[in-house]
């Protein structure tokens, strides 16, 4: 008895988002169906992940990660570099972490100085990211975008306390924006209908309806992301539209599970693959949820989670 | 393909006389057709009426158990493609796969580390559910060993036998008699022997097909030769493929009600490269397997699986909870250390398990917060000063204390304040932010 495929084809469509420019430049989104399912319409662009770097030495990452990159963490344009040339980084996320308070409140001017030295550096996108201080970021981030103006790169987040400005920033030196919201469908729409508003076009946005860590509440940010897909695709929503970005490294490498020693827990087996397929496992979940780009750190889950994208290719 | 409710009616005795609980034969119709009532509710429909019911009202996808007694795992049943609609029913089973061409040693080893793998996580115990012994020699007196072996070691632990060899499933499938196993590997050629093979062992069929058209073909057939439970593998193997013919699987099975693909699904994640193992086997988790066979068991791949399946098989609309009350972990005497959480399972489990781990007897007041993490409860307005004094106050636990002193997770220091103002008498002391803060923390007291 033969078997008929139940298909689905939906009205709406995902913003095709370019990023970059020159030879490396990308472009994320475009499907018309859920994520990798290719074989009921179009999914033209891979989904991208970006390799985190920050503006100063990762000293609250779990030592298994900063050992990797103790060469070169010290200097995020030597650290982008490498992400980019040694580890083949489609893309490359600056943190500025450096410029919280309480982290050293590195001034906005010099974390400016920061993105331009990068940008000058590298030839893949860049997504410059705050701090993620709501008051701090304003300020960091206006000098950021005017330093990356030109540059078609992506800076964020904006969320409800602070888009006004980062909006604005991003719209007057034409770069993409991120806007992140809490958990939820409906201040996720809210937030970006908030933004156009402004005279922002949607066309340029990335969605962050925030990202948890596998047992952290990953379930949360998997179903969220799930219905925004659903409801920009079946119910061709324009403002849920814009693909999906899961900032997924900064979660995972924070619970105690990527950090425990595997001699206090021996049921919890070896460390160094537990934190990687930690992440691996955290940021793949969300390429099947909807994201169209993923913000890593460990290269060994970023080549495990590359392998699984070429994998979900039939 | 499921009947509406008016065509469920039609069948229906008409009488109107109530005795199923429902105030009229329609009312019940409608409920009998989303499945919110059991047909043997009405006990006046005709034989020639439950017949067809039965058939239009089965589950879409049949319930299948695999293993018999407490390790026993259901299956099938689910109802929904998407988490959010609401909860999915039974958790997917890992199995991990031991071939009959290693040595008895390393067979029993990995019997061994099937039997260890048990992990308690957020208060439940989880493990690797069963074994997928492997016919890779063709050799049916190995397949037998290993059962036997596997029969002795792990009683308990269900099993999948997989050949292709009538002979040999027969032989193997002995030694599992009255366990609920599945047998794995008919296929075009072979299915009416295989069928003799598992009914003659109440065993379910597993239908290993090259692509959709012969799994509902095979599911057909076997159905005409009397076998009911089944468990399908559509012959996909590359995760893409998983992912797409597990989608057309459970959609068919809902949406269109096609009763071919009615079953619980069989996915194959074995790689060499472990790593890319586990993000394969989230896959199956995540999009429709009912069992998800391994290549080895490792404890940390065991760990992040089991995490990822029961944060996917949560129910949405209820966190996981605790129960509010007062815990006592260790001995605590009037002089322990008392500190304040949510009933947030994930929360409870964190904080508890670090107290025990730091061997610092100590009382722990779970406060009901709707299952909501501290801050999440905290800006929800449900762990503030008013309430948490209040609780503290009703719950008598001042009187056990020497000296009446609460510890507050840092995240919410702001309230201290609050709630010092609050509970006179009491002192309110501020704790570490994170959980893993606190063996230090409470030593340090000690
Ligand atoms: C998942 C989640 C949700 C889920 C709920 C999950 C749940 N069951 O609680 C949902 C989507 C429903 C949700 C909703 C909201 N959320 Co929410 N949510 C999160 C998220 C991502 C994870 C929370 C979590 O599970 N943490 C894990 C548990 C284990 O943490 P925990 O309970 O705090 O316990 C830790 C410590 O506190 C400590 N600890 C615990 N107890 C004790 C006790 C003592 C004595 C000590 C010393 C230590 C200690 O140990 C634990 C481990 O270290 C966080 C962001 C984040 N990554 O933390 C935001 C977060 C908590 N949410 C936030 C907000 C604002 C909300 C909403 C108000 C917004 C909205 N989306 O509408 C709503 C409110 C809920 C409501 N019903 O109205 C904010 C809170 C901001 C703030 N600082 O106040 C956060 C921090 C996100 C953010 N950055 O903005 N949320
Ligand atoms: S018990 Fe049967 S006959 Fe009586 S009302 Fe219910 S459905 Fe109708």
């Amino acid at each position: 008895m033969p078997f008929t495929p139940p298909k689905e084809s939906y009205n709406g469509k995902i913003f095709e988002l370019a990023l970059g420019s020159g030879e490396k430049a990308l472009a994320i989104g475009g499907e018309n169906v859920l994520s990798f399912h290719g074989f009921e319409g179009s999914t033209p662009r891979k989904p991208v992940i970006a390799m985190e770097v920050q503006d100063i030495a990762p000293a609250d990452w779990p030592q298994t990660v900063q050992d990797v990159y103790k060469d070169v963490s010290g200097d995020p344009v030597a650290w982008a570099l490498h992400c980019q040339d040694k580890l083949g980084a489609e893309a490359i996320a600056l943190r500025l972490t450096g410029t919280h308070p309480d982290k050293g409140d590195i001034s906005a001017e010099q974390a400016a100085a920061t993105v331009k030295k990068v940008l000058e550096a590298i030839k893949v996108p860049l997504i410059i990211l705050g701090s993620n201080h709501a008051e701090k970021d304003t300020a960091v981030l206006v000098k950021a975008a005017e330093a990356a103006k030109g540059s078609n790169c992506v800076i964020g987040k904006a969320q409800e306390a602070n888009y006004k400005t980062i909006a604005a920033a991003a719209m007057a030196n034409d770069l993409k924006l991120i806007a992140m919201s809490e958990l939820d469908i409906n201040l996720s729409k809210q937030l970006n209908i908030l933004i156009t508003q402004m005279g922002f076009d949607r066309e340029k946005l990335i969605t962050d309806p925030m990202c948890s860590a596998l047992s952290y509440g990953l379930e949360y940010t998997y179903s969220v992301m799930e219905r925004i897909k659903l409801a920009a695709l079946a119910q061709n929503d324009p403002v849920l539209q814009p693909p999906m970005l899961a900032d997924a490294g900064m979660y995972v490498w924070k619970v105690k599970e990527t950090q425990a020693p595997e001699a206090g827990l021996p049921e919890w087996g070896s460390l160094a693959e537990r934190g990687i397929a930690w992440e691996a496992v955290t940021a793949s979940s969300f390429l099947v949820s909807g994201a169209d780009m993923l913000i890593m750190r460990h290269p060994a889950a970023v080549e495990a989670v590359k392998k699984f994208i070429a994998e979900m290719e039939v | 393909m499921a009947l509406t409710g008016v065509e469920i009616f039609k069948l229906l005795p008409k009488t109107n006389c109530k005795k199923c609980g429902q105030p009229t034969c329609l009312a019940f119709a409608m409920k009998l057709a989303q499945r919110q009532v059991s047909l043997d509710q009405c006990p006046d429909v005709s034989e020639e009426s439950k017949q067809k019911l039965g058939e239009a009202s089965a589950p879409p996808i049949r319930p299948v158990t695999l293993g018999a007694g407490t390790r026993a795992v259901k299956m099938g049943e689910e109802t929904v493609l998407f988490r959010h609609e609401k909860k999915f029913v039974n958790p997917c089973a890992f199995a991990v796969k031991i071939e009959d061409t290693l040595s008895e040693a390393d067979a029993a080893k990995k019997i061994d580390e099937v039997l260890a793998s048990e992990i308690d996580r957020v208060g439940q115990k989880l493990r690797v559910d069963a074994m997928f012994l492997s016919n890779d020699s063709g050799d049916a007196a190995k397949l037998e060993a290993l059962a036997k072996l596997a029969a002795q070691k792990a009683p308990d632990v269900p099993v999948i036998i997989s050949t292709v060899n009538p002979d040999a499933a027969g032989a193997a499938l002995g030694h599992f008699s009255g366990k609920n196993a599945v047998l794995y590997g008919a296929n075009a050629g072979n299915l009416p022997a295989m069928a003799e093979k598992a009914k003659a062992a109440k065993a379910a069929l597993g239908i290993a097909a090259k692509n959709l058209d012969e799994l509902s073909d095979l599911t057909e057939k076997a159905k005409g030769l009397g076998i009911e439970d089944m468990v399908i593998d559509s012959g996909a193997r590359k995760a893409g493929e998983i992912l797409r013919d597990n989608t057309y699987i459970r959609r068919a099975a809902l949406k269109k009600g096609i009763k071919q693909v009615g079953y619980p699904v069989i996915n194959f994640a074995e790689r060499g490269d472990e790593m890319l193992e586990s993000l394969v086997a989230g896959l199956a988790v995540k999009k429709y397997g009912s069992i998800v066979v391994l290549g080895a068991v490792r404890k940390w791949k065991d760990l992040v699986l089991f995490s990822l399946r029961q944060n996917i098989y949560t129910d949405p609309q209820v966190p996981m909870q605790v129960q509010q009350k007062v815990y006592k972990i260790g001995e605590p005497g009037p002089k322990s250390p008392f500190l304040i959480t949510t009933n947030f399972s994930l929360t409870y489990f964190i904080v508890s398990g670090e107290i025990e781990n730091c061997k610092v007897p100590c009382r722990l007041a779970v406060m009901d917060s709707e299952g909501l993490s501290v801050l999440t409860a905290w800006a929800a307005g449900k762990f503030t000063a008013s309430r948490i004094s209040q609780f503290i106050t009703e719950s008598g636990i001042g009187e056990e204390l020497e000296q009446k002193e609460l510890i507050i997770p840092g995240y919410v220091a702001i309230l201290s304040g609050a709630i010092e103002d609050k509970l006179p008498g009491w002192k309110i002391t501020v704790g570490p932010r994170e959980a893993n803060g606190l063996p230090a923390f409470l030593k340090a007291r000690a």
